[in-house]
């Protein structure tokens, strides 16, 4: 008699709930996830060596000077300079379109040398390495247009090497000067 | 007339959600493929500057973290209020960077060795000093590629 019972009772295991289960689990994982892309400037380093590398042994008008000291301000080529009008001026001083004789001779012997004191803030020195790389950003741009007339972006992996070749980015950055360590 | 009429009246039939689970299940292993659960635990307040020259880091297997800022509240008592820098999950100091390089370097294949990014991820307040003795040490290590973590900006 009792096995009859049994059998009346449905064997089917209740699939309804299944679809709650698997949504609190994707709720959980949408709240854990964090889809962060990490960005951000690229540099490279220069290898370490023991001997400084002497720039005043450079003709001056092949060193694009900038100073940055602890009060965030900026000093360009001797001058107080802005951030705002840094990327042109770094343009203008590489590329030299007009032949002047005070900037650099070609863009191949142009080099930027960067100094910045221990209490200059971070953002700030981002900020100016942010423009002298936009310099040369937008340089590389418009040496990508004339030679293949395409965006550099772009290019193969080979012509952007041959691009970057005519206008090499050299950025020096010296020891700092302890001023302002907090 | 009657005809249509009957067919409608029948009443509507239920939508099957049988299907339901199976949606939510592939929604939930995509989500699950693509989560990186965070493994270090962040003691310093980093918020990095804005910048527009920006590449993206390609394999995140590839990189290491650098943290860099003032110690959260909870930690202030204990490390002050000065910058410090944070190497995996905890406070370090300049030394300990070549030993955590090395750490990761062994879970990296030795193809890709090279290629090994260091992302600096530096609060804009952070004075350069401890910056400049953090990028001496790596181009003393040897690992000169680095990433200054930067957000976005629109140009104007």
């Amino acid at each position: 008699m009792a096995k009859s019972s049994r059998d009346r009772v449905s064997n089917e295991i209740n699939a309804g709930s299944m679809a709650d289960i698997a949504f609190l689990l994707l709720i959980f994982f949408l709240v854990t996830t964090q889809i962060v892309e990490d960005k951000g400037i690229r540099v490279k380093l220069p290898p370490w060596s023991e001997v400084e590398p002497d720039i005043t042994k450079l003709k001056k008008r092949n060193v694009f000077s900038v100073l940055v000291n602890a009060q965030n301000q900026l000093l360009v080529r001797g001058e107080l300079a802005s951030v705002e009008d840094l990327r042109e001026r770094a343009k203008d001083f590489i590329a030299n379109p007009t032949r002047r004789e005070d900037l650099s001779e070609s863009p191949l012997k142009a080099i930027i040398s960067l100094k910045n004191d221990r209490g200059t803030n971070y953002k700030t020195y981002l900020e100016v390495y942010n423009e002298l790389k936009g310099a040369y950003n937008e340089l590389w741009e418009e040496q990508s247009q004339r030679d293949f007339g395409k965006p550099y972006e772009e290019l193969s992996i080979q012509d952007q090497r041959s691009v970057r070749s005519k206008i090499p980015l050299v950025l020096s950055e010296a020891e700092p000067t302890a001023f302002g360590e907090e | 007339m009657s005809k249509f009429k009957k067919k409608r009246g029948k009443g509507s039939p239920a939508i099957s959600t049988a299907s339901l689970p199976d949606i939510i299940f592939m929604l939930l292993f995509f989500f699950m493929v693509v989560t990186v659960l965070r493994d270090s635990e962040l003691k310093v307040n980093v918020n990095t500057p804005k910048a527009t020259e920006l590449t993206k880091l390609a394999e995140k297997s590839l990189v290491n973290y650098i943290y860099i800022g003032k110690p959260k509240d909870k930690y202030k008592e204990q490390y002050g209020t000065s910058p410090r820098m944070q190497l995996g999950d905890k406070f370090s100091i300049v030394e300990d960077i070549p030993i955590f390089l090395e750490k990761h370097k062994v879970k990296v294949p030795e193809a890709k060795q090279k290629r090994i990014t260091s992302s600096l991820r530096v609060d804009g307040e952070v004075t350069m000093g401890i910056v400049q003795d953090v990028k001496t040490k790596l181009r003393k290590s040897g690992q000169l590629i680095v990433n200054y973590s930067a957000k976005a900006r629109e140009q104007e």
